[in-house]
């Protein structure tokens, strides 16, 4: 005490530091908490689905209730015969097609905007990002009556084609940003000491927008596995995809509730594991590039 | 290939930004070879895209436009033609229409402005380094990557329900830690239905706020907060003076993406709802109007209302962005 009254600059450096340290702690512990309340409703829905339906309807809940795969297997239709995989799959052709089309037209598309430039280039651009604040309700109608008189209704193709208009202008702005890293001076040298474009390409574009181009790709991925809406109106029972699925997979008899979560649990599974893969460039992608 | 043509009209049309950007005026640029087959070539690579673009999107809409002047409706096929605006006019006077356009706004509103300020909340907390930051960080996204509609269903049934909901039996176990057997069982859906879908789609867009404004926050100049730091600022006057003003462009580009995204939900009213007790927005009107009621006029008509709703945002959206490409070219 009396070496602290005689020293107060060492005390008054010490203290705050102190402090500082524990407001930290503190301010560690709140990101925790915060992180496990926002984890908490996916922690329960997935709790519940290893719960029997007795014990997933418990009130108050039973935690510690033996744990069954029940709910997955009746998600796998063992108990009404209802397979879940032609939705799946046809979640998944829409899907990765959708992504592979999207890349398809939105590479060449990015490079015509970054690496060598059309003439109002940026107008274009603002083009592709319009379409994408144009609430796709909007076409809805006009898509299905077009798609009713070319027999097109219930078929996933149609799909496949809706799903990368709606793809296509964050995948040409993802890319574009990605390509404008691709450093201008090395093409330029490489052109001159007469490397073609499908060298300049492959040796020197390639490299640095691959990680991009596999983000963008997970990130069409994930918007097309997600919609509800287009799915809902054009298909039927043929091309029904897993959302559509899953709205239908709630009946009014008897308990349900951990089947539906194993269900819900099962389809979020290739959104979840493709946005932690793209996790890193997420913002870059849903910011439209306009964020790194 | 074309030979160097002297029209500067065309020359201009090869203008690249890069030059804009100052790259090295030591290196020799060959010159520029111009001309509409040159254009055409830098075109080409292009034309897909925007063909495809056009033809997909823009297209159906004239159809919208053209149909929401017209009295259809396919449950009585004989009986259309040209209404006007008449499609315009029971849009803004039918009270149950009315209403989805006012739900649409407030449901819209709370969404993002909620979810912003948790997300620039999260985002404070997670820009300081503290043991297990990744793991937080993964734990925020996780509802983000839930499917929207089996995120619907989770709420819905595991959390709102009103005999096996977890909120109801958190009640439950709470009332019964204190020794009574009578504990509030609301019915969350149809006692505050708005309330019950807004919190379901702010859990879902919180993270996308926090990931945005985590990238703001960690683009800021640190040197300069170290710098007012030793300066004898403050943590407040640092947020106040310092990180408020360069986080405020991402605060706008979070909320409009986040507004252009939640005007258009669907999948929460559809699945917590069905629209019912007044929580049906536009995207919804559209969907019962045109798949339930069959009247296509009306249902093109909404649609319409949507998107001069959209680009009222989107005008405001596009800037911002168009501001933070013009400082990366730069």
């Amino acid at each position: 005490m009396a070496a602290a009254t005689a020293n107060p600059p060492a005390r008054g450096a010490r203290d705050p530091r102190a402090r500082d340290r524990r407001n930290r702690g503190l301010l560690g512990l709140l990101a925790w908490a915060c992180g496990i309340v926002f984890f908490l409703p996916f922690a329960w829905m997935v709790l519940t689905s290893l719960h029997g339906e007795q014990d997933a309807a418990a009130n108050p809940p039973h935690l510690g209730a033996s744990l069954t795969l029940h709910g997955y297997r009746e998600f796998f239709g063992s108990g009404t015969g209802v397979s879940p995989w032609p939705p799946l799959v046809n979640s998944a052709t829409a899907s990765v097609a959708s992504t592979l089309l999207v890349l398809l037209l939105a590479v060449p598309a990015a490079y015509a905007l970054s690496i060598k430039p059309v003439r109002k280039w940026t107008d274009v651009m603002f083009f592709f990002l319009s379409t994408k604040m144009l609430p796709a309700v909007a076409g809805l109608l006009p898509v299905y009556l077009i798609a009713k008189n070319a027999g097109l209704l219930d078929d996933i193709w149609l799909l496949v084609v809706l799903y990368t208009s709606m793809n296509l202008p964050i995948a040409v702005w993802m890319m574009r940003s990605f390509l404008a890293d691709v450093p201008a001076e090395i093409m330029e040298a490489a052109s001159i000491d007469g490397a073609g474009l499908p060298t300049i390409l492959a040796r020197i574009v390639a490299p640095v927008v691959m990680p991009g181009i596999a983000a963008t790709a997970l990130i069409s991925f994930i918007f097309s596995w997600n919609e509800l809406l287009f799915a809902r109106v054009l298909t039927g029972v043929v091309a029904g995809t897993a959302p559509v699925f899953l709205t239908g997979f709630v009946t009014s008899q008897g308990l349900f509730l951990a089947k539906v979560c194993a269900a819900a649990v099962c389809i979020s599974l290739p959104v979840l594991a493709a946005g932690f893969a793209a996790q890193d460039k997420l913002v870059q992608g849903l910011s439209l590039g306009a964020v790194k | 290939m074309s030979t160097p043509s002297s029209t500067p009209s065309l020359s201009s049309r090869v203008r690249a930004p890069r030059a804009a950007r100052g790259g090295p005026a030591a290196v020799p640029v060959p010159p520029p070879r111009t001309g509409p087959r040159v254009a055409w070539a830098r075109r080409a690579p292009l034309l897909p895209a925007l063909v495809f673009m056009i033809a997909v999107t823009q297209l159906p809409f004239v159809g919208t436009l053209v149909i929401s002047f017209m009295r259809w409706n396919a449950l009585d096929p004989g009986d259309r033609g040209f209404a006007g605006l008449s499609n315009y006019k029971a849009e803004f006077t039918d009270p149950t229409l009315r209403s989805s356009l006012t739900t649409t706004v407030v449901l819209t509103a709370a969404v993002v402005l909620v979810s912003l300020a948790l997300g620039l909340g999260l985002a404070l907390l997670l820009d300081r380094r503290f043991p297990g930051r990744g793991v937080v960080r993964t734990l925020l996204i996780t509802p983000f990557l839930v499917v929207p509609v089996a995120s619907a269903l989770l709420w819905k049934h595991a959390l709102y329900n009103a005999s096996y909901g977890l909120l109801n039996g958190v009640l439950t176990w709470v009332w019964k830690l204190f020794g009574s057997s009578d504990a509030p069982q609301p019915d969350w859906l149809s006692q505050s239905p708005k309330l019950a879908v807004e919190a379901s789609l702010i859990w879902q867009w919180t993270p996308f706020m926090m990931l945005i404004l985590l990238a703001g926050l960690q683009s800021r100049p640190h040197d300069v907060v170290e710098a007012a730091r030793v300066d004898g600022a403050n943590s407040w006057q640092v947020f106040r003076h310092l990180t408020f003003p360069h986080l405020r462009r991402y605060l706008e580009l979070a909320a409009l993406l986040g507004t252009v995204y939640v005007v258009q939900n669907f999948d929460a009213v559809f699945t917590l709802t069905s629209g019912g007790l007044g929580t049906a927005n536009l995207p919804y009107a559209v969907y019962s109007t045109f798949y339930q009621a069959h009247d296509y006029g009306q249902a093109s008509a909404e649609g319409v209302i949507v998107v001069v709703l959209s680009i009222i945002v989107a005008t405001f959206a596009l800037r911002t962005v168009s501001s933070l490409l013009r400082e990366e070219i730069r």
